[in-house]
């Protein structure tokens, strides 16, 4: 039946069917065209990246030719008598992302478990879109949050306890600013991207695996810390670098909370400053080529600590990844 | 039950403890912020925030010269930064694959991904404001864009890359040549991805205030000239929030309510699209 | 069969064929022809180079920078090794089904009409109709004529599968290319792309990899044995599974391995 319906119709026609050399050339042309054109714009790319670091560089020359080490040595930043020197906001800007991450990391893995092993089924949609809707948040959003709502609010119940109770690491005049304010709202925005990377990979864990576990009567902790956490170190650890990446370059968050002091503190409580909060703080009103090619000096030392991060991370992954295959 | 079962069962129920908190930690503060933003933007928001130009200190105003200022930087980042970014996804996953010029490219893009969004300020501030020697909207849309760019390489490669191998050999095993494999198979299922990714980059760029700082700043005055300084409300905001004045201040919130909603929006679109692309498939 | 040794026209002279995947050396001085509108089956167990040796004949390994062929094979006379020769012509003349089907990401008359439409310029009507005989060809025009705006991802595998041959066969090539094209399919299904394959060597010229034995031995006129890389023995089909030459043939087609 079904053959006499193929057989039903007209006739194939001629199979001399002339394709025309110009079609042939135009698709050619076209092909090449198409080529070039995707690839200049993957050099644009690249270029990009150059035009950044030589931008940046050239800015900073005044500022590296005029301090040169002495500018990663001094914590003297002071436009008057044109001296700069840049170890508080590179020391502001390493502890706020460190502490942020010491905070960060174990609440969202304990998200992630949540999400992945305790949650009622119907749960699971809602909270992990609500933990990304934390990242949806626009940072401005949480500096002006952390300026007046959480800062006054930290003053006025925290601060005074802390002065009494703790060490002196946690010693200031309750204002409210400060580095440790600056860190917990980093440690609040890189939650989302920490949490829901090690969710997606801890989902992504054979069940088989789990169940063979569960099967030999581990716990539901053993399962995750023996099993799922080893299984996805790659993922965790790209997660946790994905997170400190973001730490390092926010401004608006902690332009707000830093408070853009220039004096390194021994208490956690006091102001201080970071790489971006100086810049988004001074750049607009900094006078003199020394005190603007300081600031891009800034800029590109940031750019650089990123980078950085970047690379230890993928070499970290890479290494994993070869440990990995070296087992199987 | 021996203790060593005990001991077990303890440290199970304390760390399962321990994730409802930590579960719950993420949740409070999300309600926190979100219940400071509702509460403070929503008296704030009258008609006249649409309707009027943002006011000298202790006047009253509204914001419009700074919403249709981001508007339009970020539509312009948008129609610069897409193509380029699709074009060069494209070239990674399709063309260059695993060249040298790819993996080089790849490897850029990544770096260009984490780049802080305040050094790319200053990038082009160096690039345009310094040189032409005052800030304008073409300097901000291009600084957004630059934030764009790589997000939207990434995405488009990513997407590209699980369109499977067989929709390509059979449409190149009907004569096709190259661009039109990509442009009218490979582009066409990838469709709901690429797209998802757009919006995700666009969702990105319309809450960035640091570069802006740098390149479009501010303008007080109503002005659609992209060649001068421009109105946008991460900026207005900024500003306007570091201010003494209440006024400042309730417009600040206002702003900074309408930007959380239009990024808010932007990433359930993408959502349905990505949620739509699946469903067909 | 019944035909006289005359009607055999060779339509493709495979002539010491090598085929390298990077440093691996996958097809070893291939040499046979492929005979003008009969089926020939390429058979052998995984790995010995049918499907290599199958899209070699429309160049498909050109789109993967490492894979290299050598030799020459002969269509109508002409070299299509030969780089001077345009790929996407030869793809034209040469068409393929694959292994999985493969459907375009758009509506049934779109997927058909993409093919049509690269070196033709068919009116609208003229379309249509070149749509409605490359569907009743592929025994699909009844099941799919009143959908014909519908996804192509929407008809069964089956459906999918037969929308490919149609989609091949609309832009009317000399030869079509199958790549197990029924191994994803339930049995109805394949039945059907067999019954199909029986009629469609009236017009075309067809070569066929398959795994599944039974199936060459139903559908071809000629059956080449293939074992890591060389061509073993090619032949009549029912000689092949009656009485081949080789031992090796004979141990595959009585199930000794593979």
């Amino acid at each position: 039946m079904r053959i006499s319906e193929g057989m039903a119709t007209k006739p194939v026609g001629d199979f001399s069917r002339v394709i025309s050399d110009v079609t042939l050339k135009r698709q050619y042309v076209l092909d090449l065209l198409f080529r070039t054109v995707t690839g200049l714009a993957a050099v644009f790319v690249l270029l990009l990246l150059v035009a950044i670091i030589a931008a940046l560089g050239m800015g900073a020359w005044p500022a590296i030719h005029q301090f040169g080490l002495h500018f990663f040595s001094s914590s003297d930043w002071n436009p008057v008598s044109e001296q700069f020197g840049a170890v508080v906001p590179i020391v502001g800007t390493l502890i706020t992302s460190g502490i942020a991450l010491l905070i960060a990391v174990p609440v969202s893995f304990g998200i992630a478990l949540f999400l992945t092993e305790l949650s009622p089924g119907f749960l699971k949609g809602p909270l992990g879109t609500a933990i990304e809707l934390l990242a949806a948040i626009p940072s401005i959003i949480y500096g002006m949050w952390g300026l007046f709502v959480f800062a006054p609010f930290f003053a006025k119940y925290v601060q005074p306890w802390m002065n009494e109770n703790m060490g002196p690491t946690f010693h200031g005049p309750p204002m409210g600013i400060g580095i440790l304010t600056a860190s917990l709202i980093l440690a609040i925005m890189i939650i989302p991207f920490i949490a829901s990377v090690m969710r997606d990979v801890f989902e992504v864990v054979p069940p088989m695996l789990k169940e063979s576990a569960y099967g030999l009567g581990a716990t539901t902790w053993e399962v995750v810390w023996n099993i799922v956490l080893p299984q996805t170190k790659t993922g965790v650890v790209g997660g946790i670098m994905l997170g400190l990446g973001r730490a390092l370059g926010e401004t608006m968050a902690v332009t707000f909370v830093i408070g853009n002091s220039h004096n390194l503190s021994r208490s956690l409580t006091m102001p201080g400053n970071t790489i971006s909060s100086s810049l988004a703080n001074e750049f607009t009103e900094a006078v003199g080529e020394l005190y603007t090619s300081s600031l891009v000096e800034l800029g590109l030392v940031l750019f650089l600590i990123t980078f950085v991060v970047l690379a230890i991370a993928k070499l970290l992954l890479f290494r994993l990844k070869k440990q990995e295959g070296a087992q199987t | 039950m021996n203790l060593k079962y005990l001991r077990r069962k303890i440290a199970n129920g304390m760390a399962l403890v321990l994730s409802l908190l930590a579960m719950g930690f993420g949740l409070f503060w999300l309600g926190w912020i979100l219940y400071t933003l509702f509460s403070r933007a929503l008296p704030a928001i009258h008609s006249t925030v649409f309707t009027q130009m943002t006011p000298p200190p202790g006047a009253q105003g509204g914001l419009l010269n700074a919403i249709v200022g981001s508007l339009m930087l970020t539509t312009i980042a948008t129609l610069i930064g897409t193509p380029i970014g699709i074009l060069a996804g494209t070239y990674l996953s399709e063309i260059g694959e695993s060249n040298g010029l790819s993996k080089v490219v790849r490897f850029i893009n990544s770096i260009l991904l984490s780049a802080p969004s305040v050094v790319i300020g200053f990038f082009v501030y160096a690039l345009f404001v310094a040189r032409v020697g005052h800030f304008s909207g073409w300097a901000g849309a291009f600084a957004l864009s630059v934030i764009l760019i790589p997000v939207v390489v990434n995405s488009t490669e990513t997407m590209l890359k699980l369109v499977p191998t067989s929709l390509r050999e059979a449409a190149a095993a009907l004569g096709a040549p190259q661009w039109k494999v990509i442009i009218f198979v490979a582009y066409r299922a990838a469709r709901s991805g690429i797209l998802t990714g757009i919006l995700l980059a666009v969702a990105r760029i319309s809450g960035e205030t640091a570069p802006l700082l740098f390149t479009a700043l501010n303008n007080q005055f109503w002005s659609s000239d992209l060649s001068k300084p421009m109105a946008n409300l991460p900026v207005v905001i900024f500003q306007f929030a570091m201010s003494p004045y209440e006024d400042w201040q309730s417009l600040a919130w206002a702003g900074a309510f309408l930007i959380t909603m239009s990024v808010l929006m932007f990433n359930i679109l993408a959502r349905l699209f990505l949620r739509g692309g699946n469903a067909r498939n | 069969m019944q035909e006289t040794n005359s009607d055999l026209k060779p339509k493709i002279l495979v002539k010491d064929l090598n085929f390298y995947y990077g440093a691996f050396h996958a097809l070893k001085n291939v040499n046979l022809s492929v005979v003008d509108r009969h089926v020939t089956a390429f058979i052998g167990p995984s790995g010995c180079g049918k499907s290599t040796l199958l899209r070699t004949f429309n160049r498909m390994h050109e789109l993967y920078p490492r894979q290299k062929a050598t030799g020459e094979i002969l269509i109508n006379g002409e070299n299509a090794l030969d780089p001077k020769e345009d790929v996407n012509r030869l793809r034209a003349r040469v068409g393929m089904v694959f292994q999985k089907p493969t459907p375009f990401p758009m509506s049934i008359h779109d997927n058909i009409a993409f093919g049509v439409k690269l070196y033709e310029n068919l009116s609208k009507s003229e379309m249509n109709d070149r749509i409605e005989w490359a569907l009743h060809k592929a025994a699909l025009w009844k099941e799919v004529k009143d959908k014909l705006k519908q996804n192509g991802n929407s008809l069964s595998g089956g459906q999918q599968q037969r929308l490919c041959i149609a989609r091949a066969i609309a832009v009317r090539p000399e030869v079509l290319l199958l790549d197990e094209p029924t191994s994803a399919l339930d049995p109805i299904s394949t039945a059907q792309v067999e019954e199909l394959i029986h009629e469609l060597k009236k017009d075309y010229t067809i070569a066929i990899v398959t795994h599944n034995m039974q199936q060459a031995g139903r559908v071809s006129d000629f059956t080449a044995f293939m074992y890591i890389g060389e061509l073993i023995e090619y032949n009549k089909t029912d000689k092949i599974f009656t009485n081949p030459d080789q031992s090796l043939t004979e141990q595959y087609i009585t199930g000794h391995f593979g």
